[in-house]
């Protein structure tokens, strides 16, 4: 293998950036997915009778405690054996790596949620507010302060892990630098070298907006 | 033990009743009547049971149910009809959420700690019930918070939030939103203890208005013997959740019969 070339990263950057624009796309789907569904858990734990609250939970343990990459194929084969081989790779991607993220973004709500004082609830309750105004504007806006934080923090692993569904054919990254390869037997390192730098380009200043959001936060009212 | 008589119906009234926490039973079989308009201080060591009372009221605690509360009690009324439990073909049954969320409307309470919305404004806080528990428009709940909050002092506080308020000044906002829905009882649970003791005496003061000004039922859990001397027409020493004694605050003061009650007050005064 030779050292790096100049010619090749130049040739490779179009590529790595394509696929740097498909990781963006997967954190975006996979985003919303894991901050809306993560918080309807968390509410629902709290609120649902038993019989959806402990199969629900049992459900996220499950999914925290078994590895993206395998829930990954799984769902992949799964799905194109059983129900529509057509859906793609991005779609069923962005769904398991969105529902594995909701499985954490959920535990960061229910400690946001768990930390808001009982005379918060018991307030509520002397004042009969209905429960979508409890929820609404008591318990939500105190729990997102407290949560958002770690929130971010978990969106911002998420995107990191978008390569794992190299492993299901999306075309990220990794795939791109892969067939790049195929073709001219070189490239690793420049392709690689750069979805690195475009990833700590990408990351770090969420990182240190996530740091300012948390310090702002912090400052706030309540 | 003689309980001074009401002329009215008891606004209040429970019957024998039952509330454990787990194998500690701080309730046994208690029975108590409070008319309507009364002012009632309930004093006694912590652990007493004063407090669990005031939260049965406002549900925040349900009674710990009894077999058959049509011959055994075990229930609490509240303006003649069943609180803590429903009627259903004419028989008592434990209450429902949506029968409870209905029954305690017309009781508010004060806390200790106060509990305004942090992420509130003082006005909002005044009105988000009145809004959205009581359907009265935006218009009305305002002009409403915005006497409430003159009456306790805080007119020019409205557009702030809680915590740029003094704890004093939290609590007394803590009052008016408990006034603005009307309450035919209205909850006082150490409302001063929380305090720094140069800010009691406002808070006090303000409650003085209240009981002077209107006919609100009142059940109060304090530590300030002067207030409830002042403010209170029956004063009932509790201890380990039964009534030891109960009387006028003047009797209760200066002349208590019971021998734990005297102790009580002594510890208490010598504070």
């Amino acid at each position: 293998m030779n050292g790096w070339s100049n010619e090749i990263a130049s040739e490779i950057f179009p590529m790595v950036l394509e696929g740097f624009w498909t990781v963006l796309k997967v954190t975006f789907v996979a985003g919303i997915l894991a901050i809306g569904l993560g918080l309807v858990v968390a509410i629902a734990e709290q609120t649902a009778p038993a019989w959806v609250r402990r199969p629900l939970s049992g459900l996220m343990q499950f999914i925290r405690n078994t590895p993206l990459l395998v829930q990954a194929l799984f769902v992949w084969y799964t799905t194109s054996l059983y129900i529509n081989p057509e859906w793609s790779a991005f779609a069923v991607g962005s769904v398991v790596l969105g529902l594995h993220y909701a499985s954490y973004t959920s535990e960061s709500y229910r400690a946001g949620i768990e930390a808001i004082p009982p005379g918060q609830w018991e307030a509520a309750t002397a004042l009969s507010l209905p429960a979508y105004r409890t929820w609404g504007v008591v318990i939500l806006p105190q729990m997102m302060r407290r949560s958002t934080a770690a929130v971010a923090n978990w969106i911002i692993a998420m995107f990191k892990e978008v390569p794992v569904l190299f492993a299901i054919g999306v075309f990220e990254m990794i795939a791109q630098v892969d067939k790049y390869q195929g073709l001219h037997y070189a490239g690793a390192l420049e392709g690689y070298t750069i979805a690195g730098l475009l990833f700590l380009a990408a990351s770090y200043p969420v990182a240190v907006a996530t740091r300012r959001l948390e310090n702002r936060l912090a400052k706030s009212h309540y | 033990m003689l309980s001074p008589t009401t002329d009215t119906d008891p606004i209040i009234r429970f019957d024998r009743v039952n509330k454990s926490f787990g194998d500690l039973d701080v309730l046994k079989g208690l029975s108590f009547e409070i008319g309507a308009g009364e002012r009632v201080t309930l004093i006694g060591p912590s652990g007493s049971g004063k407090t669990t009372i005031l939260r049965l009221l406002m549900t925040l605690e349900l009674v710990t149910p009894v077999k058959d509360p049509d011959d055994n009690g075990g229930v609490i009324w509240v303006e003649g009809k069943p609180y803590s439990h429903m009627e259903k073909g004419g028989k008592l049954h434990v209450a429902s959420e949506r029968y409870l969320r209905q029954r305690r409307q017309k009781v508010g309470m004060v806390f200790q700690q106060f509990n305004l919305f942090p992420n509130m404004k003082v006005l909002r806080n005044v009105t988000e019930a009145q809004v959205h528990t009581l359907k009265r428009s935006k218009e009305e709940a305002e002009s409403k918070a915005r006497e409430l909050l003159d009456l306790v002092g805080l007119s020019d506080k409205v557009d702030n939030y809680p915590n740029q308020l003094s704890g004093g000044q939290q609590q007394r906002v803590a009052i008016a939103r408990a006034l603005a829905m009307d309450p035919d009882i209205l909850l006082l649970d150490e409302v001063t203890s929380a305090l720094d003791p140069e800010l009691v005496a406002d808070v006090l003061g303000v409650l003085r208005d209240v009981a002077d000004t209107t006919n609100i039922t009142m059940l109060i859990v304090t530590h300030e013997m002067g207030f409830a001397r002042d403010v209170s027409n029956r004063v009932m020493m509790f201890d380990q959740g039964v009534i030891v004694e109960e009387d006028t605050p003047d009797k209760i003061f200066s002349d208590p019969q019971e021998v734990r009650t005297q102790d009580f007050l002594r510890a208490v005064l010598a504070e």
